[in-house]
């Protein structure tokens, strides 16, 4: 027989544990290669993100390097039980593209979630790199930096070099760095990631082609043309420039990185990313300035080519981590948390609210040269600059990478080594066609 | 050593001296890097003697106070789980190759070339190459995220295997034959002589195969997403920055010396077990 | 392999249930997934293996009509000699004089066994701290004494880096194992030989090497299958196979395809070679070599 006490006590129980299941977390796996002090900053970007809201947990896990962080996305999708949201550096786009049915595109994730979203509001060259050709969003840009030039105002200062003024142009940076080894400098020049800022980034900035069909973003059946005049005459100077000793190897990737801040080369091209690092190492004035250019190329400056990674969604997961993964990608874009990033890691802002809402609180004033990447981005794009999307993209790396130091080590023509990069290039991108056929 | 000579002597500990200076050179790098602070590391060239960080570093390697570490994983959890992992693997390893040694060398049956063949293979396709159907595999056996998933797959060892055939053969047939005429029968003659006589054999395999379990990287990388049950070189690894990001080198390399302990400790006391062994096996 | 033992034990089923564990556990966690590795090298595949199709035998084609696949099998064997060769014989000094003091003995075999410890992600880290061009504390006593090292642009220099990372590597794990041989050797030998007279190197040669060599063969083997095998992440952590194609070995042109540029194709087609080329190279040491090793 029932009281009223026991049935009011029966509502009661009943009541609290539907509360409880209707705000039953769901956790959003995130996967990432962020280590380090960038592995801090992803760990509080989903603090901050699991903080405002109740209904989802962004939980976030490294996974190595790229590849490393690439390869344990893809056993897991094979294996059934990929993350929700996976970091792939730039050169796997597409990798994630090709593969029918593995990934979500973002434009796809944000539009059914139903949320707010404005494709628009996004740097346009930024974006571009992660967009189709018909505007939808496929990945969001994440950490993205772009080529930018460090100078050493104290090397420029004893070579007699006026340290306000950055060699704008290549000429002058050749120019610059025969009087910084005749002044004793042993490394005048160098670079990192050599295939992404001397031609990937370089033929954006020159408005010219890397690759047939807009660089690939037109179709899969681009092939490759960065042995134009305009590469050719660049990779001729360097070509020079090193048997001068103007410009000095150090290494694939970003093992260059480490010699500018330290002071063992003086001037050096490379990502934007650094800035913290040359921040908190150098022990010297150091300058930041855009990358230089042929003053004589129509249409130069244009813009940069971004590099980083991007976060992608992946196919296969249940319904209701999707909104979850929408909400958390608004929240990533909101103007505070892109110019609160922006800020601590020197990553691009991938939203034109954020670079405002940066510029405005001044940032920009207390630390000169932090806008020279930014400059470099905000603006229209052409068909040849808006981005690069290859397959077999690393491989094409590589095959620079080695083409190239045959011309640093005498042992090929520029022509030649273009050439041949070319040549071989175009052989992983038929692989890539055939393996792909969509 | 039998007889004095002095010379051969002073020429020994010559060769050592300098065997030591490079072989462990790169180790005293590590040592004096974690002595300094991450900007002396960088600059041109680094310094060979140690500084004055020592403490500062590695008290905040052990205790994660500093920022750049990337990771809230703490230390000590890290090295439990290598140490259950390098303890699984070594100890799991060295028990079944035994087994499997004493089966190839001490008995005739069916298909033993294969066998041994089949096991020595298993050193020439490296986990990169198999690395998706093997993760599916643990993944369908819900091995994922836990000890069995760290330590199973690497358990299979042709180097053991191999190590103990090698070793089984130089044993005395005069041996077999007495237990034999004792009545005692393989597994007899197994425990009660060949084990105790493998003993170095045994302890060399525990520190190598230890050590390989405890600087596993790659495969606890993917089977496991699950931060806390990362074992120590991936925090190694993690600090080491992706991307452009300042290197806190100096906490990089505290925390490989701190890595480096255990091992170091297993390698002490398996040479007390060398000469154990040594005394007990006087034939 | 002929090497039998001439007393042995009989059993139908006790040998099948000794080699039981090990079979499943290389039965399961090897054969399974390395049967469908090598079955992606009839295949093309896209990395999330969302479509798959059959090829034959063209990916093994593609290989061999590539030159720098056929340069690098010189690579490798100049590479894999020099630090099979290379290893084993620093190790055995060292071992035999580790053996021979009394003073120290604990110290130098601690020190010398201990860098097997250093995680290989630490130790690549290492080496480009001390061979970084014009900046490594190595390059940099070179250039001092007039070398100029540069192993970014010369392949010489390039090889000389990746044969030493990877002979320092073995030096402590064959130091060990030879110290383990040397263990084994009664002293009562060597205290006989030495009071008939014999001097020490006599006595290395007649009594101490031979008594070795199990261990030795067993080194040899276990360094060459090494030098195939696992030297990958070397090269990775510093010349990446570089200048050009000059450090690219065999092995590392199958993590490179297989693990980064995600070919599973054409590195699972490298893989059946590269494994073919060292099972005939174990095969014919085991029918050659061994006959001289004394068990």
């Amino acid at each position: 027989m029932r009281t009223k006490s026991s049935s009011w006590l029966a509502a009661a129980v009943l009541s609290v544990s539907l509360c409880g299941a209707a705000h039953a977390q769901v956790e959003i796996q995130w996967w990432h290669a962020m280590g380090g002090p960038l592995g801090d900053w992803v760990n509080d970007l989903a603090k901050g993100f699991n903080d405002s809201q109740k209904d989802y947990k962004v939980v976030p896990t490294y996974k190595g390097t790229y590849p490393e962080t690439l390869t344990a996305g893809i056993a897991a999708f094979r294996a059934g039980n990929a993350p929700d949201i996976l970091q792939v550096f730039e050169v796997g786009t597409a990798t994630m593209m090709a593969s029918k049915g593995a990934i979500v595109p973002v434009g796809k994730v944000m539009k059914d979630s139903g949320l707010k979203f404005d494709p628009t509001g996004y740097v346009p060259a930024v974006a571009g790199y992660y967009t189709a050709p018909n505007g939808q969003m496929l990945s969001l840009p994440f950490n993205s930096s772009t080529t930018i030039f460090y100078y050493n105002k104290d090397a420029f200062k004893a070579a007699g070099l006026d340290p306000e003024k950055p060699p704008a142009t290549w000429p002058e940076v050749a120019l610059a760095a025969a009087k910084l080894k005749a002044s004793g400098q042993a490394c005048p020049f160098t670079t990192s990631w050599i295939s992404w800022t001397q031609l990937e980034s370089f033929s954006a900035w020159h408005n010219v082609e890397f690759a047939s069909k807009q660089n690939g973003l037109g179709g899969i059946d681009a092939r490759l043309t960065f042995n134009g005049p305009v590469q050719l005459r660049h990779i001729q100077n360097l070509e020079n420039m090193a048997k001068q000793g103007l410009f000095v190897y150090k290494g694939r990737d970003n093992k260059a990185d480490a010699t500018f801040p330290s002071g063992e080369c003086a001037m050096m091209t490379g990502s934007a990313g650094l800035y913290g690092n040359v921040k908190k190492n150098a022990k010297f004035a150091y300058g930041l300035a855009p990358l230089p250019y042929y003053p004589d190329v129509p249409g130069a400056p244009q813009n940069t080519v971004i590099g980083g990674a991007s976060l992608w969604v992946m196919s296969g997961r249940p319904a209701d981590h999707y909104k979850g993964v929408a909400t958390f990608f608004n929240y990533l874009s909101s103007p505070e948390v892109q110019a609160a990033s922006h800020k601590r890691t020197g990553y691009l802002p991938i939203t034109m609210a954020s670079y405002k809402l940066t510029d405005s609180s001044g940032f920009y004033k207390e630390n000169p040269g932090t806008d020279v990447a930014v400059n470099q981005m905000i603006r229209k794009v052409t068909d040849k600059s808006r981005g690069i999307r290859l397959g077999n993209f690393l491989q094409i790396r590589t095959i620079v990478d080695e083409e190239l130091e045959q011309v640093w080590g005498g042992k090929k023509s520029a022509k030649d080594a273009l050439d041949t990069a070319v040549k071989r290039g175009n052989e992983q991108l038929e692989r890539f066609q055939a393996a792909n056929k969509s | 050593m039998v007889e004095r000579r002095p010379i051969l002597d002073f020429v020994s500990h010559a060769i050592l001296l300098v065997g030591v200076a490079i072989v462990a050179f790169p180790v005293y790098l590590t040592f004096v890097a974690s002595t300094h602070t991450a900007t002396e590391i960088v600059q041109t060239p680094m310094p060979l003697l140690p500084g004055d960080q020592l403490v500062h570093n590695y008290l905040a390697a052990l205790t994660g106070s500093e920022k750049g570490q990337g990771s809230g994983a703490p230390v000590g959890r890290m090295m439990w789980v290598s140490l259950v992992t390098a303890l699984g693997i070594s100890l799991g390893k060295i028990a079944i190759s035994l087994l499997s040694a004493f089966a190839i060398v001490y008995f005739r049956f069916p298909f033993k070339q294969l066998v041994f063949w089949a096991i020595f293979v298993t050193l020439m396709l490296p986990v990169e190459v198999r690395i998706f159907p093997t993760y599916q595999v643990i993944s369908d056996l819900h091995m994922l995220n836990s000890y069995a998933g760290l330590t199973v797959p690497l358990i299979a060892s042709a180097t053991a295997t191999f190590l103990f055939r090698q070793f089984f053969l130089t044993v005395p047939d005069e041996l077999v034959e007495a237990a034999r005429v004792d009545g005692a029968g393989p597994m007899r003659f197994f425990k009660d002589v060949l084990v105790p006589l493998s003993a170095t054999s045994i302890a060399a395999l525990f520190v190598i195969q230890f050590i390989y379990g405890w600087n596993q990287y790659l495969w606890p990388l993917l089977v496991t997403t699950n931060e806390s049950m990362y074992p120590v070189v991936i925090g190694i690894k993690r600090m080491i920055a992706g991307g452009d990001a300042t290197q806190a080198w100096n906490l990089v390399m505290a925390t490989a010396i701190l890595a480096m302990l255990p091992p170091a400790l297993v390698v002490v006391l398996m040479q007390k077990w060398f000469v154990k062994g040594l005394v007990d096996t006087e034939k | 392999m002929a090497i039998e033992k001439r007393v042995v034990f009989r059993s139908a089923w006790l040998p099948w249930l000794l080699i039981g564990p090990q079979a499943v556990v290389i039965g399961v966690f090897f054969f399974w997934p390395a049967a469908q590795a090598i079955l992606q090298s009839v295949q093309q595949q896209d990395a999330f293996g969302t479509s798959t199709e059959w090829v034959g035998l063209a990916n093994f084609e593609r290989i061999f009509s590539d030159p720098s696949y056929l340069a690098s099998f010189r690579t490798t064997a100049v590479f894999s000699l020099l630090v099979a060769v290379g290893g084993i014989a620093i190790s055995l000094v060292l071992a035999i004089f580790a053996d021979r003091v009394i003073r120290g003995a604990l110290a130098y075999k601690t020190l010398l066994i201990w860098p097997y410890a250093v995680a290989p992600a630490v130790a690549g880290v290492l080496w480009l701290f001390m061979f970084a061009p014009s900046i490594g504390v190595v390059s940099y006593a070179l250039r001092r004494a007039g070398f100029d090292w540069n192993h970014l642009l010369d392949a010489n220099d390039a090889m000389a880096l990746i044969v030493m990372a990877a002979v320092w590597k073995q030096i402590s794990y064959n130091f060990l194992f030879f110290l383990a041989g040397l263990n084994s050797i009664p002293k009562s030998l060597i205290e006989a030989a030495a009071i008939d007279g014999a001097r020490p190197w006599r006595r290395f040669w007649t009594i101490i090497f031979p008594l070795l060599s199990p261990t030795t063969f067993f080194l040899l083997v276990i360094n060459i299958v090494y030098a195939f095998f696992d030297t990958f992440g070397i090269i990775d952590a510093s010349t990446e196979g570089g200048p050009g194609k000059d450090t690219a070995v065999l092995v590392y042109k199958v993590y490179y395809d297989g693990f980064k540029a995600l070919d599973l194709g054409g590195s699972a087609a490298q893989s059946v070679v590269l494994m073919l080329i060292v099972v005939t190279l174990t095969v014919l040491q085991f029918r050659f070599v061994e006959k001289k090793v004394n068990y």
